[in-house]
């Protein structure tokens, strides 16, 4: 039953795709795996901006959009009318051309993005020998929008905006990728699928037990409860959260400093483009956080695992969206020399350090209980241990002192 | 060959074309991105995974993008000059052909072109991870330390336009 419910939309397909004649079967199949991308994470966008605007409501002491619909649930629908039926500007200065390329530039690799990513047991659209790979060849592509959107539209606020966001991708692109090493390293592996069956499984509390005694399972085989996945999930997280120009890394856009950065200048549905490829660079990433280090579609615990994966899998995307949410209605905006020391000076050193301890975990010994012990706290040591040198170091070198406003003294 | 070796052959050469005679430097740019992600796309056709996406990543997310950067720095990415004639075409006609014929005369003198198998070995990107840290690890790290000589080259070079205090630039 629970197997049947976990195979539900690949025996759907299957099912479909046999229906047809044999010379349309292999491109129907294309096409189910791209409809279901497309459909279920546009979806996913449509609820998660209400639920941003909701819950970042809430952090702010305010009921947010509650007229649309059911608690107002409906208010996607609202927006998205609005934003189809607005009219389409386009400054006269700009470059038409590149104007109307930039919100295209960042849709479809996006998209192109979630055909390595498994969402469930067999629900994964292409399983690329190199899926980390294609998943960061697509993820850096997508920065050339930002900036073909602020410079064609020929508006100081835009150009500002696309040099932040430049800059910004670049210098967090380097912390994203080092952080995802570790886990390649131990999985042996670049393609998203082996790495989660590199997850699965349970480690077993009285596995030496004399027979007999049933083995109660204990912790999931996840990579976040290891040291270096531990370590390796918060800078994954933290380069993401830049990576998707999220608050508190949102300079690119920065609305109290220039308006809304490089896509000031687009409106109607142009805007919608941006807005959704923002939103599902933020999933797809999310989405990769977990395969990488959250154990993909497998379940936290061995009771649970009658639960269909794909609801794992959605489960763990929500819960980081939310996590998102609250950061973004928590934390305020950085300023850009602090941005720029934060990753080439913190970020970066602790990602390569990072490696080396996973290193260190491969080849250290575990075969009695003190050795795994050790090895364990040789790791978590040195990370932590760099991570209170870097620390320190950035914050004594500074002469800090009181701030004076040439205006306001 | 597959029609779809055609199409990207033509998309590599005209964004190639178009890159150099574009009249504004940012559309050159972009018209170089082109050309690269079309350089991809044939690696892709001939079964070289590893190479694709990494002429994606490298090229398309750092090169191009530090391209555009550079011109929005340096000059704003506004000229209209139109490109230059004459001389400096012969020349570099007479470079680029140079170039070409040595580069094909090398590809060509090698053992590994005559040699061409009947089925392309489908090279699995574990395989290339172990040879390139097992038998090529010495290149590897010979052209790891030749770029970080780059690097630091290029931050002396840009250091020296910022003198350390305003009495040594007078001096």
């Amino acid at each position: 039953m629970s197997d049947s419910l976990d195979q539900l939309f690949v025996h759907l397909k299957h099912w479909l795709v046999d229906l047809t004649p044999e010379p349309w079967q292999p491109w129907l199949s294309i096409l189910l795996s791209i409809a279901a991308i497309i459909g279920v994470f546009a979806g996913l966008f449509a609820i998660v901006t209400v639920l941003e605007r909701k819950g970042l409501g809430r952090i702010q002491n305010r009921p947010g959009p509650n007229r649309v619909g059911p608690a107002g649930f409906l208010q996607f629908a609202a927006d998205g009318i609005k934003a189809l039926t607005k009219e389409d500007i386009v400054p006269a200065a700009a470059d038409k051309f590149v104007h109307f390329l930039a919100p295209f530039v960042l849709v479809v690799p996006v998209f192109l993005a979630y055909s390595v990513l498994p969402v469930g047991r067999n629900m994964v659209a292409i399983d690329l020998d190199a899926g980390v790979l294609f998943f960061f060849a697509v993820g850096a592509a997508t920065e050339l929008s930002p900036f073909l959107a602020g410079w064609s539209s020929r508006n100081k606020y835009s150009l500002l905006g696309a040099m932040r966001a430049i800059a910004q991708m670049i210098s967090y692109e380097l912390p994203l990728v080092l952080a995802a090493i570790p886990v390649i390293m131990l999985a042996g592996s670049l393609s998203l699928v082996a790495i989660v069956d590199h997850q699965g499984g349970f480690w077993w509390w009285n596995a030496t037990a004399p027979d007999g005694a049933a083995p109660w399972y204990w912790l999931p085989k996840w990579n976040l409860l290891k040291p270096w996945g531990l370590a390796g999930f918060i800078l994954f997280l933290i380069a993401a959260t830049a990576e998707s120009n999220r608050s508190p890394f949102d300079l690119p856009e920065g609305e109290s400093e220039i308006i809304a950065g490089y896509f000031v200048e687009y409106s109607g549905f142009k805007f919608a483009l941006f807005f959704l490829g923002e939103y599902l660079g933020m999933f797809a990433i999310s989405g990769l956080a977990i395969t990488l280090f959250l154990g993909g579609y497998h379940a936290p615990f061995a009771f649970l695992t009658w639960v269909p994966s794909w609801c794992w899998f959605f489960a763990k995307l929500l819960g980081l969206v939310a996590l998102f949410i609250w950061v973004r209605g928590t934390l305020p905006r950085l300023r850009m020399d602090q941005l720029m020391n934060f990753a080439w000076k913190f970020l970066l050193p602790l990602t390569l350090i990072n490696i080396v301890v996973a290193g260190l975990w491969k080849y250290l010994p575990r075969a009695t209980v003190w050795q795994i012990g050790l090895r364990w706290l040789a790791c978590a040591a040195l990370l932590f241990g760099a991570y209170w040198l870097l620390g320190r170091t950035m914050t004594r070198r500074r002469n800090w002192a009181k701030r004076t406003y040439q205006m306001a003294s | 060959m597959p029609v779809t070796f055609y199409i990207w052959a033509f998309v590599v050469v005209a964004g190639a074309v178009a890159a150099m005679s574009l009249r504004n430097l940012v559309h050159c740019a972009l018209a170089l991105a082109l050309t690269l992600i079309g350089l991809a796309a044939v690696y892709l056709q001939l079964g070289a995974q590893f190479l694709g996406w990494v002429q994606i990543l490298v090229y398309v997310g750092a090169v191009a993008i530090l391209i555009v950067f550079t011109i929005l720095l340096t000059r704003g990415g506004d000229s209209q000059d139109p490109p230059r004639r004459g001389a400096g075409a012969f020349a570099g006609v007479m470079i680029a052909g140079l170039v070409f014929g040595a580069i094909a005369g090398g590809i060509t003198g090698t053992r590994a072109i005559t040699e061409i198998a009947a089925q392309p070995p489908a090279a699995k990107v574990r395989d290339i991870g172990v040879e390139l840290m097992g038998k090529y690890v010495l290149p590897l790290e010979v052209i790891g330390l030749l770029l970080t000589a780059a690097l630091i080259g290029a931050i002396l070079i840009a250091l020296q336009e910022k003198p350390r205090s305003k009495e040594k630039a007078d001096s």
